[in-house]
């Protein structure tokens, strides 16, 4: 019962994330991506995380699309479906997708017995509330820390352009 | 305590489902329907009765008669109106995006009816018991942004559109407060737990003291709201469900009198009623997460249980269409304003406050904390929101007006 919805959810995250890069048009790529996120949170309450799974709907599907739809609206869908990509972000993807790629490899390589049995025999560190804060919070503090600045650059990037771009109007006009 | 009518309905579920002991696939289908069903059917007659409750309300307020034709003071008007929405043409326009289009009502139905299945309804009556609860609640209930983006886009209708823009715009706002001011009570209750919430609301020594008076009270006088960061709080959580929930004075996505209807305006005949449906029953799954979180789940005197917490969540409900038949409509910008300037600020001062008075509770007790945080703590609250709407208030224009166009 469990394999076979692991089958199915990945499937469907599989599925979802596909249909994401093959859709021409901006708006439906993010529905499409929700399919995806909700994919990805059924795995999770399938390997009894459901912490996760709740703060993966809430902030993926609920916050982050609503905020990618947000931008495409403000941007123009036209531009945005005849867009092609150019060599620069062509590599780009190229890059990203080969280390993702290798480090998908070095997380088998970690776990030999990387199955879905043992994943559930194991300490179930996000299945309460609780112990996913107390791990975290002590155990994985750094890396913790280390993505709430990234979060921080990136929001400072945003104020940055968008300071940019004003006075580059002000210069215009 | 005087839970037996929960008690009762928990045994008739554990009865009817030891009848199919020896059809274990069955009896996973009995439990799963008993979960649901019934929760189900009652929302969907709580949403008929409350369509007639607000149209006759609304009238009342306005000096009207309301619903009067159909049975006895109108009371059959929901089925009429169900039967009328179910013989209409549902029509598609050509040019819409017809899959996204069919979809959206759907997607707006589904996350309402499960987020009323986290609402704990009684002790133990709760459809999907998990640890954390509040937090599924809150992650299903963001959901109801893209459906009502989805129909709006999908539309393909420039009302539609701008519909859509306005309740993601507002949704993504109103957010934040919402779950900012439910965090002080998570924090005090040290519990994502539905039940534990409820259960922290309660004050425990005096149920078991055996005392009736004390018993009486102590259903009652634990709530957070009579604790001054939960008055706080309850202020701006039901203000934040009021714009989640696309209620008046916050129903900028519909506003009929700018842009006809806004992501309804292509939808007819029964997926127009399904949209009204889903929206009637986050409003509900709204007011009973506040009830939880605020106004002691289903604890109160004499009968505690399913009964105090249907009575307290139709009575937030009133209390929304009050504020229909009361307020105007919101401005764009102010809607925008008030949660991003006014609320959000508030809701951060009162987590600090909600920490502040749990140590106090600690320290000094709990009727010193009591007396101490209405007078500090709220004062604190208090001055910050003069504070605030001062400085947020527009420049007044002074001197002689010019009229540009005039001179």
């Amino acid at each position: 019962m469990v394999d076979f919805l692991f089958y199915l959810f990945a499937l469907i995250t599989v599925l979802g994330a596909g249909a994401v890069v093959l859709s021409r048009n901006p708006v439906n790529a993010a529905m499409l991506l929700i399919v995806s996120f909700m994919g990805t949170a059924s795995l999770f309450v399938t390997l009894g995380a459901y912490f996760l799974a709740a703060v993966q709907v809430a902030v993926y599907a609920g916050a982050v699309i609503v905020l990618f739809l947000f931008i495409i609206m403000l941007l123009n869908v036209d531009a945005a479906e005849q867009f092609r990509p150019d060599y620069v972000t062509f590599a780009g993807g190229l890059i990203a997708a080969a280390l993702m790629i290798l480090g998908t490899l070095k997380l088998f390589e970690r776990g030999e017995n990387f199955t879905l049995l043992t994943l559930q025999e194991l300490d179930p560190v996000g299945v309460s509330t609780q112990s996913f804060g107390m791990e975290l919070f002590t155990t994985y503090m750094l890396p913790f820390q280390v993505a709430g600045i990234l979060l921080l650059i990136a929001m400072l990037g945003v104020v940055f352009i968008s300071k940019r771009d004003k006075e580059t109007r002000k210069d215009a006009a | 305590m005087n839970n037996f009518i929960d008690y009762k309905l928990i045994e008739l579920g554990q009865w009817t489902v030891g009848l199919f002991n020896d059809y274990p696939v069955v009896q996973i289908l009995v439990h799963l329907l008993l979960a649901t069903l019934p929760l189900t059917l009652v929302f969907m007659g709580a949403f008929g009765f409350s369509t007639w409750l607000e149209r006759k309300g609304l009238a009342r307020i306005q000096n009207r008669l309301g619903p009067n034709r159909v049975g006895i003071f109108g009371l059959l008007q929901p089925l009429a109106d169900g039967i009328k929405m179910l013989l209409k043409e549902d029509i598609v326009p050509d040019r819409s995006d017809k899959l996204f289009h069919f979809l959206a009502p759907v997607m707006l139905m589904v996350p309402a009816f499960i987020a009323v299945g986290f609402l704990p309804l009684g002790d133990g009556l709760m459809a999907l018991p998990m640890d954390s609860a509040i937090l599924f609640f809150f992650a299903v209930g963001s959901l109801n942004t893209i459906a009502v983006f989805m129909a709006g886009w999908s539309s393909r209708n420039k009302y539609s559109l701008l519909g859509g823009m306005r309740a993601v715009a507002q949704m993504i706002s109103y957010e934040i407060p919402l779950v900012l001011s439910a965090v002080a009570v998570i924090m005090f209750s040290g519990s994502l737990n539905a039940q534990e919430i409820v259960a922290s609301q309660q004050i425990q020594s005096w149920l078991a003291s055996g005392n009736l008076v004390k018993e009486f009270f102590g259903q009652i006088l634990g709530w957070h709201i009579f604790k001054p960061w939960g008055f706080a709080g309850f202020i701006f959580f039901f203000v934040a469900a009021l714009a989640e929930a696309n209620r008046s004075p916050f129903d900028l996505p519909e506003a009929d009198s700018e842009i006809i209807a806004g992501h309804l305006t292509e939808y007819s005949g029964f997926k127009y009623a399904i949209f009204f449906m889903a929206e009637y029953i986050s409003a509900f799954a709204i007011a009973g997460i506040a009830t939880t979180l605020f106004l002691g789940g289903w604890s109160g005197p004499v009968i505690a249980g399913l009964p105090w917490f249907i009575i307290k969540m139709f009575s937030l409900f009133a209390v929304m269409i009050w504020i229909r038949g009361t307020l105007p409509r919101l401005r764009v910008d102010q809607l925008m304003g008030y949660a991003w300037k006014f609320l959000l600020p508030l809701a951060i001062l009162n987590i600090f406050v909600a920490g502040f008075y749990y140590f106090a509770e600690q320290q000094f007790g709990s009727l010193a904390a009591f007396i101490g945080g209405w007078v500090i703590g709220f004062g604190i609250l208090q001055t910050a929101a003069k504070g605030l709407s001062r400085l947020n208030k527009s420049p007044t224009l002074d001197g002689k007006r010019v009229y540009q166009l005039v001179e």
